[in-house]
């Protein structure tokens, strides 16, 4: 009886094996084409914040200038300006920062670079100090008569 | 003939245990260890920003430093962040039902600053308001990415995965405030990462060192010493488009109802 029932069993066999194999060509197949790392925190691919994170900053940061410029930084706590961050207007400087004589610091055209935030505009904040330069002071430098890391009039 | 086959399935089983167990073994080897950023722990931030429109005076330094930081390209419409201009005139007494039309400027995204157009207006009001990714929570741009290339990180910054990305330009579109743009040189989205290589160093953003006024502000939500929370608390605090329910993560003080 039971040998009957499980006379031609074999082609039962044959399709458990087709399953069988499929199931594991897409288990080595998913193993294959899901990225490293691919589900780990959400659905990406989690290295790619660590490729965010890879990139090296531009800016030095303000820590990196006061390693050796702390005596322009007690100049600037006691002025105006001592909220400004010193790449606020000298640029970019990390590269100056990891190797100081590779990189010379070039300083700003007082007269351009002034005028970018103190130039008189109705948008700006009443309260912000701002002036109409050719009214103000002419063609005179502003470095004539302000010192720009403590800018009162000396 | 029967032994035969016998043979056959036994030798197969085997093989296919052997596969089987080759093709788990291989996920994992595959898979690796997870790896992580020395000295950082995403686990233990929750990045935003706080930008106090009344504190922005329009110079552009954030627009700068953040071309100069991230090497967005130079055209004046490729932006990781810019600052616009509003100018919101007044509600005329004859006809106070009229809609209220803000003019809305940013030539070169602020990169080159701001003639003083305004400076013979009698009326009105106007003022700068800078604009960035919100670094949404419940961001639409992550939610429409087909291939799971850009998403939110478990430290709260939206970040795009460039091998990944198709280029489709699905978030392109559904960003409600048009920070994502698609790089001329790749093809693929690009957006403001928080400067995540600077943040995750103990850095502040580019755009916050340049600030000269201190308008921006880096926030971490996580940490309880962060000023923000004193931030939030003394002052009437906004966000974009709070009707979309992005969560954005961006907080504007003195944020004008004008403001789209």
């Amino acid at each position: 009886m039971l040998r009957d029932l499980y006379r031609d069993a074999e082609h039962l066999f044959r399709v458990v094996l087709l399953c069988v194999v499929g199931v594991l060509v897409f288990l080595v197949a998913r193993a294959v084409a899901v990225p490293k790392g691919f589900g780990e925190y959400g659905h990406y691919r989690a290295p790619a914040i660590r490729d965010a994170a890879a990139k090296t900053p531009v800016f030095a940061g303000q820590a990196a200038c006061a390693e050796c410029h702390d005596d322009v930084l007690a100049t600037k706590a006691a002025g105006a300006h001592r909220g400004v961050h010193c790449e606020a207007c000298h640029g970019p400087l990390s590269a100056h920062a990891a190797d100081p004589s590779a990189v010379e610091v070039a300083l700003p055209d007082g007269r351009a670079l002034c005028v970018t935030c103190h130039e008189q505009n109705a948008s700006r904040p009443a309260s912000f100090p701002q002036v109409v330069p050719s009214e103000h002071a002419g063609d005179d430098v502003c470095t004539e008569c302000h010192v720009p890391h403590a800018p009162s009039v000396q | 003939m029967d032994e035969t086959r016998r043979d056959l399935l036994a030798t197969g089983g085997k093989l296919l245990i052997l596969t089987g167990a080759a093709g788990i073994g291989l996920d994992f080897v595959l898979a690796g260890e997870p790896e992580k950023a020395p000295n950082y722990d995403v686990m233990k931030h929750w990045w935003g920003m706080a930008i106090d429109i009344e504190k922005c005076i329009g110079c552009g330094n954030c627009v700068r430093a953040c071309k100069a930081e991230n090497d967005v390209p130079k055209e004046p419409f490729y932006f990781r962040t810019w600052v616009e201009r509003y100018y919101v005139p007044d509600v005329d007494p004859r006809e106070p039902h009229a809609e209220m039309q803000p003019k809305v400027d940013s030539p070169n995204g602020g990169y080159d600053g701001f003639d003083d157009v305004y400076r013979h207006e009698k009326s009105g009001k106007t003022f700068f308001v800078p604009k960035m990714c919100n670094q949404c929570a419940h961001s639409p741009c992550v939610q429409v990415c087909p291939v799971g290339a850009t998403f939110e990180s478990p430290d709260g910054v939206v970040l795009v995965d460039k091998s990944y990305c198709l280029g489709c330009r699905y978030c392109v579109q559904a960003c409600p405030y048009g920070c994502r743009f698609i790089d001329p040189r790749t093809h693929t989205v690009d957006k403001c990462t928080l400067c995540y290589h600077r943040i995750t160093k103990g850095l502040t953003t580019a755009c916050c060192e340049a600030c000269p006024t201190g308008a921006r502000m880096l926030v971490d939500l996580k940490n309880p010493d962060d000023p923000i929370h004193e931030f939030l608390r003394s002052n009437k605090v906004q966000i974009l488009k709070p009707q979309m329910a992005t969560g954005a993560k961006v907080y504007y003080n003195g944020l004008d109802g004008s403001v789209r």
